[in-house]
């Protein structure tokens, strides 16, 4: 019964997503770094994808790859890349990165050489493999529909706000 | 199958809010189509949504269950629990409304004279006022917390207003941080609730908190949390660093909005909070509030005494005020309860109308809100220097005006649940707050006028000064109406 397809999808998305997280860390270029920051998050929402919670997939490509991203392009274009570029990459604080990956390495490696009875494992959460969009929608637009509307008008004011407060001269 | 997820209760219980909603988005849009002499005709649209509000709660006070056909109803509950109308949510949704529209009055000539005319503040301030309502009516942490958070958010940009004054700023600055802070401090313990419950209701939060084991650490750090961030939101000591600040570097006719509507809705909240989900472990909070209590009266006279700052010294004497209210929460009986009630409404008009005095002390070149400015008031305007006397009188309580019977009745349920030492230390601060704020009236009737600039008493300012004025007298001669409303109005808490 248990396909070997589902764990070899796995592999390459996690190795998608390892190599593009490091990859987006040790570019020069600004841009380059945003670009591979957006394989990394599209291997989560495959990961996601994976575990049948296709709500969180979309929305992970509507807000992080659509929006936040394209956030960072702007801030990116508004500060000088030049500049930026000619300065040291790395802080050079080598001896306390060694140390702390190393503990982050001993802690993970001790709880898979135990495997599963190192952890507490609650009940899984896709066992019972609902459709999490419709638990979703049920929750947002049905038991917190008055709290949801509230936020809007949160963000309004926050909007309206920031115009006000920051806005040169409105003469 | 629709009704299950919404049905026509819903809308009319939000009814005032969204009105109020409709009105703000309408002054933005018709903000752009005015002169700039015509700005306001924004506080008039503003003040019809007020209206329209108002008139949708219905005849005082309990208007909107009758209006639905449902008058033996004692509540009504909305959003599958998430809101509830009973009498004290309606009573407080009269004080914001009242609040708000006293506000807009007043404010209308002090931003012309600042220069900073413009729709965004009314809107601004009628969305706090649904924040507010919100806080009155929740029963739901999210639901509680969100309105909770668009009242301040609210709150913080009106502080800071006045781009081009720089106290304005750092007012709106620090008040944002430390408020930003007490938010999270507060929201750790309703994560605690719930995580202790399982649940965002504050009903079911309830019994679950009452089957804990008495002394239980987790409800402990919820309790303490929770207080921390609500003795934040009311101003008491030790939380209250902001607020002297912020009262006083914030446009005059903010502070008179933000000491009464916010500090009535954060009250509203407290009591909500410590009569549901905390009501059965009142042995953890009770010492905590008590001793609240009494260092928030000490500061808060004490420290007013040394200001030379109206409008800093009303902050010193609201901090003061917070502490005699949560000396109802310690005695907890139904005279407590009704003290605050009255005490909140109270202090309404007479803040509000003290403050009003002060807004129209600003002049073009004239912030007007040292003890100086007021020297010899009298000489140039004796209907301003009265009627800051028979506000000021009121915030002390002195009979016959409306303060002494919110204070009476906080005073006399001490005395009944046998807490003879708060009372006795209550009444002395009284005496001591007598002293500062006959400091403004011997600057106002005793010393020489130092120029000739006038108090401009606009349409706008007559009017909420009339208000306050009348309401001060009158819930201060005869009473008894708004007895029997906050009698009706506690009932519906404490059953």
């Amino acid at each position: 019964m248990q396909s070997v397809l589902p764990s070899l999808f796995f592999y390459a998305l996690a190795t998608m997503i390892l190599v593009s997280a490091v990859v987006t860390i040790t570019r020069r270029n600004a841009v380059h770094s945003v670009i591979w920051l957006i394989s990394t998050l599209l291997g989560i929402a495959g990961l996601f994808l994976h575990q049948h919670a296709e709500f969180l997939a979309a929305v992970q490509v509507i807000v992080y790859i659509g929006g936040i991203t394209v956030l960072f392009l702007f801030v990116i274009m508004l500060v000088n890349l030049d500049e930026a570029a000619k300065k040291k990459q790395f802080a050079g604080q080598w001896k306390i990165v060694v140390i702390c990956a190393g503990a982050l390495l001993a802690e993970l490696g001790f709880f898979i050489f135990k495997g599963a009875e190192g952890f507490y494992f609650a009940e899984p959460a896709g066992g019972s493999l609902q459709p999490n969009t419709q638990l979703i929608a049920l929750a947002l637009y049905r038991d917190y529909l008055l709290p949801f509307e509230l936020a809007s008008l949160l963000l309004l004011v926050a909007m309206i706000g920031a115009v006000v407060l920051a806005k040169k001269d409105l003469k | 199958m629709l009704n299950e997820y919404f049905s026509s209760v819903d809308l009319l219980v939000l009814k005032p809010a969204i009105l109020l909603t409709l009105f703000a988005i309408g002054v933005l849009l018709t903000d752009l189509m005015l002169e700039p002499e015509q700005k306001y005709l924004n506080a008039v649209m503003a003040l019809a949504g007020v209206g329209f509000a108002a008139y949708s709660l219905g005849p005082w006070p309990l208007g909107l269950q009758h209006q639905m056909g449902m008058a033996g109803a004692d509540a009504l509950e909305a959003f599958r629990g998430a809101v509830i109308v009973d009498s004290f949510g309606i009573y407080f949704m009269w004080l914001f409304l009242i609040a708000a529209a006293l506000s807009i009055l007043i404010s209308i000539r002090y931003l012309e004279i600042e220069g900073e005319h413009r729709g965004e503040y009314y809107a601004i301030m009628l969305l706090a006022t649904v924040g507010m309502m919100i806080l009155a009516i929740g029963m739901d942490l999210i639901t509680l917390f969100m309105g909770l958070e668009l009242m301040v958010i609210s709150i913080y940009i009106l502080t800071g207003y006045l781009r081009r004054d720089r106290r304005s700023n750092e007012a709106a600055l620090k008040y944002l941080l430390l408020g930003a802070f007490s938010s999270g401090i507060l929201l750790y313990g309703m994560s605690l609730l719930y995580g202790l419950s399982g649940s965002t209701d504050l009903r079911i939060i309830a019994s679950s908190i009452s089957q804990r084991p008495a002394g239980d650490p987790l409800v402990l750090i919820a309790v303490i949390t929770i207080c921390g961030g609500l003795f934040f939101k009311i101003g008491a000591v030790p939380f209250h660093q902001w607020l002297p600040d912020a009262y006083e570097g914030a446009p005059h006719c903010v502070t008179a909005f933000m000491s009464v509507g916010p500090k009535a809705a954060a009250f509203a909240l407290l009591i909500r909070m410590f009569l549901v989900p905390l009501a059965s472990v009142r042995d953890v909070w009770l010492p905590l509030v008590i001793g609240v209590a009494i260092a928030t009266m000490t500061i808060g006279n004490l420290a007013a005494i040394t200001q030379s700052n109206v409008k800093r010294m009303l902050g010193y004497s609201a901090i003061s005020h917070a502490g005699y209210m949560l000396l109802g929460i310690v005695s907890g009986n139904e005279n407590g309860l009704k003290g605050i009630m009255i005490y909140l409404m109270v202090y309404a008009f007479m803040n509000l109308g003290a403050m009003a005095v002060i807004v129209a002390m600003r002049r073009k070149d004239i912030i007007g809100d040292e003890i100086d400015d007021f020297a010899g008031l009298v000489y140039k305007s004796p209907t301003a220097a009265v009627l800051m006397l028979i506000f000021l009188l009121s915030l002390a309580g002195i009979p016959p005006t409306a303060g002494f019977i919110g204070k009476y009745f906080i005073f006399l349920s001490l005395i009944e649940t046998g807490h003879y030492g708060l009372a006795v230390v209550a009444v002395l601060y009284v005496a001591v707050s007598l002293y500062y704020y006959f400091q403004i009236v011997t600057s106002m009737f005793t010393r020489e006028a130092t120029d000739n600039v006038v108090p401009a008493l606009s349409p706008g300012i007559r009017l909420a000064l009339g208000v306050s004025l009348a309401m001060t007298l009158f819930i201060g001669l005869y009473p008894n109406p708004i007895i029997e409303v906050a009698g009706n109005t506690v009932a519906s808490i404490l059953r």
